[in-house]
């Protein structure tokens, strides 16, 4: 092995040695998750109001706009990539399998977190159960969302099981059913996958009146899921970038050698992916007679977002998987995953309410901003404290796979 | 049954065969009005002043807080006001243009069918055999999708309110209609603009309105069948200068309308059914897509067995190639038995060797 990976061990089970270096990106963090405790704080004891810019007309901003529709949106990758290893049998790929999994969990996991925030009453969620409005596409996103993320916990739960097998032995046997009905789980999540990915477009279809037309399409779930492809794959290529900087330590030797087919395969298939959204959102503008609205200031912004973020990427990341450049296929892969956060934000935000008079248009304010900026900085740290103690970019050496 | 109460059935039962889907969404167009005699209430802003009388009356029958600008003040209506958790109906100055102003009094419309009912995951709304639409705050989680969905931006939240916000919005003072009695705002307005009645008999007081005075309304009844129809309707002068609409056209009424904050173009659809042919996908992505993705799992195993199968076919072969051969050398040399000693020699080694491997396998 080129380098050694700390593995925790039975006697000495935990590791959090690199939260506590004073490293800027650890500095950072912390001033971070204060002010995020801070605002937590004012949210859960003065009100909705004290922290956000929400009102009658915009009752969804920011932490519906960025924290629910993107985060599920980029935790795509879950389900992308199980799929590509387990069903489609790619198994050159299996050392991504377990950070998309690991990613998608937490990315679930932190969108309920966030959505705390935004509920009137965050300790009635459970009521959809009890209470269950069946003609509402919110009740399909919250069974399907409340559904895979169990379904990712069981996918995610092996890596912890290996870490603490160790010392546990029952969970070794939990392990053994667990990877016994894989198959099983990584088909669930993605018949769930399919339905509240595009279920979180068919939410805005009951306000055809708020929603700009060139945005508000009854192919909109259609829109969402074929998106939320190209935001998986583009996640796991984006992602990959970041943790090769922050989580190199960590990383096995199969994990190197297969990254960069993972980043080319994938930005291969998120360029095909990605071409066929954009000509299925233009046929949808022309079939809808949306012409004269692209000479509008929507318009333009349509065209941006048609041509800049979707056509673009497209072409960098066929020309970098081509070219086997892989720094032109991570660069696409950020500009890929800008694309996605902007559409999200056009239709909970810019596009929402157009017709509004600039003077009575939503803006978010900084806490609001901050409460986003604070549920992203915990995925990444709880990210970070999971590959530090679980084998999530490395195989850990009691349970190697045969050959 | 109506089509709430299908879908209802469906969404509980869980799995529903995918035949059943298309036959509910036919189901649908026809099931409204479902309460043919619910009550509701005809504004004629042709006689509508602008002086705030209802929204006395409103804020007396409910008990609600004494608004920031008292009642008196009539240049508030000149402001772009809308309803607050606090002040469920508002009346607004509209210009129609050429010196023309109207006004328009915002309250909850009372849809036929809903689209806060709909949208939300909890049940909280219910329309009501009177006409009435009432929220339920005791089951509310506070989501608001009810108020992305209202299409006249109706419903408000509570957001100052840190420990209990719930939604607030017009009731149709529904405790004052079960005593019999008048809701507040009818009650008191001084210019007869609101008028209460039966939903089905108040579209024919307006059809007659305008009949009698073609020249002065707009002939376009808002709420008679938009977003599938609405309790509360509203009638309005046809600006100087426009053309009359052809009787309840729409697309013709549209500019006139919006004059006064009213969209003819929602359709005449309730705005829960454009959401129903997406939750009618439900039951065929979950019946078909595990089929789909097992399907490709099995041609995936079957790939693998095949390729492995081959790739044993062609070692088996390479090794009885190598010992054939060897054979054939010691045959040369030694003679005939002793090669075949060699050969059994050799395969049994093999052997032995194929069955450690195998079980080396299975201890890991």
């Amino acid at each position: 092995m080129s380098h050694n990976i700390v593995i925790p061990t039975k006697d000495k089970l935990f590791n959090f040695g690199p939260f506590l270096k004073l490293t800027p990106g650890n500095i950072i963090t912390y001033i971070l998750l204060a002010i995020g405790l801070a605002i937590t704080v004012v949210r859960f004891t003065v009100g909705i109001g004290a922290v956000s810019n929400l009102d009658d007309y915009q009752p969804w901003g920011m932490w519906i706009g960025f924290d629910l529709l993107c985060g599920v949106c980029l935790a795509a990758g879950g389900y992308f990539t199980t799929v590509a290893i387990y069903v489609m049998g790619m198994k050159h790929f299996s050392s991504a399998a377990r950070p998309a999994v690991l990613t998608a969990f937490l990315g679930y996991l932190f969108v309920v977190i966030a959505l705390l925030y935004d509920l009137g009453h965050p300790l009635r969620l459970p009521y959809m159960f009890f209470f269950p409005g069946t003609t509402s596409v919110l009740f399909e996103v919250g069974l399907c969302v409340a559904t895979y993320l169990t379904v990712l916990f069981l996918e995610f739960s092996v890596a912890p099981a290996e870490w603490l097998g160790q010392k546990f032995k029952c969970l070794l046997t939990y392990r053994h059913w667990i990877e016994k009905i894989g198959i099983l789980l990584t088909i669930m999540g993605m018949c769930l996958s399919t339905l509240h990915q595009s279920s979180l477009g068919s939410l805005y279809l009951i306000c055809p009146g708020k929603l700009h037309p060139l945005w508000y399409s009854p192919f909109l779930p259609m829109f969402f899921f074929v998106s939320s492809m190209t935001a998986g794959s583009s996640m796991v290529v984006f992602e990959g970038m970041l943790a090769h900087k922050g989580m190199h330590a960590y990383m096995d030797e199969k994990h190197l050698a297969e990254a960069p087919i993972v980043t080319l395969s994938f930005s291969k298939a998120c360029s095909l992916i990605l071409f066929s959204l954009f000509i299925m959102r233009f046929v949808d503008m022309v079939v809808q007679g949306n012409f004269p609205y692209l000479f509008t200031s929507y318009g333009c912004w349509w065209l941006i977002e048609m041509f800049g973020f979707i056509l673009l990427p497209s072409l960098l990341y066929a020309k970098g998987s081509r070219d086997k450049n892989v720094p032109l296929c991570r660069f696409a892969s950020c500009i890929a995953v800008c694309g996605i956060v902007l559409n999200r934000w056009t239709v909970s935000m810019i596009a929402y309410n157009w017709h509004f008079d600039a003077a009575d248009r939503y803006f978010p304010n900084l806490p609001e901003v901050f409460v986003s900026v604070f549920v992203v900085t915990m995925i990444v740290t709880a990210y970070r404290a999971i590959c530090y103690h679980c084998p999530i970019l490395y195989e850990h050496p009691n349970f190697k796979e045969h050959d | 049954m109506n089509r709430r109460k299908f879908l209802t059935l469906m969404g509980t039962a869980g799995v529903v065969s995918a035949i059943a889907t298309p036959k509910a969404a036919e189901a649908g167009v026809h099931t409204f009005p479902y309460y043919d005699n619910g009550y509701g209430v005809l504004h004629d802003l042709t006689r509508c002043i602008g002086c705030r009388q209802c929204e006395v009356g409103c804020n007396k029958v409910n008990n609600l807080p004494a608004p920031k600008v008292p009642f008196s003040d009539l240049t508030v209506t000149h402001k772009k006001r809308r309803t607050t958790t606090t002040e469920w109906t508002v009346v607004n100055r509209y210009d129609l243009g050429d010196k023309e102003y109207v006004f328009r009094k915002q309250q909850c419309f009372h849809c036929n069918d809903p689209a806060c009912a709909s949208a939300c995951f909890t049940k909280c709304y219910i329309k009501n055999p009177d006409g009435s639409v009432s929220y339920n705050d005791k089951q509310c989680v506070g989501c608001r999708y009810c108020m992305v969905a209202c299409p006249f931006y109706i419903p408000t939240f509570e957001y100052e309110e840190a420990f209990d916000p719930i939604i607030q919005k017009c009731t149709f003072c529904k405790s004052r209609l079960e005593k019999g009695q008048l809701p507040g705002c009818v009650e008191h307005c001084t210019m007869d603009a609101l008028t209460f009645g039966r939903r089905k008999d108040l579209i024919n007081i307006a059809h007659k309105r305008i009949a009698a005075n073609p020249d002065k309304y707009l002939d376009y009844i808002y709420g008679e069948n938009d977003c599938g129809g609405t309790a509360w309707m509203v009638i309005m002068p046809k600006p100087k200068g426009m053309a009359q609409c052809a009787p309840g056209n729409a697309s013709e009424a549209h500019d006139a309308m919006k004059k006064v904050g009213l969209d003819t173009g929602l359709g005449n659809q309730p705005m829960g059914e454009l959401t129903y042919g997406a939750l009618g996908t439900v039951p065929m992505i979950i019946s078909f897509w595990p089929l789909l993705l097992g399907g490709a799992y099995g041609i995936t195993k079957r790939r693998e067995a095949i390729a492995k199968a081959n790739q044993e076919a062609a070692v088996a072969e390479e090794r009885q190639k190598t010992i054939d051969a060897a054979v054939a050398c010691i045959e040369k040399e030694q003679g005939k038995e002793a090669a075949e000693q060699h050969r059994a020699a050799m395969t049994a080694a093999l052997e032995a060797q194929d069955s450690a491997s195998q079980h080396g396998g299975e201890d890991k």
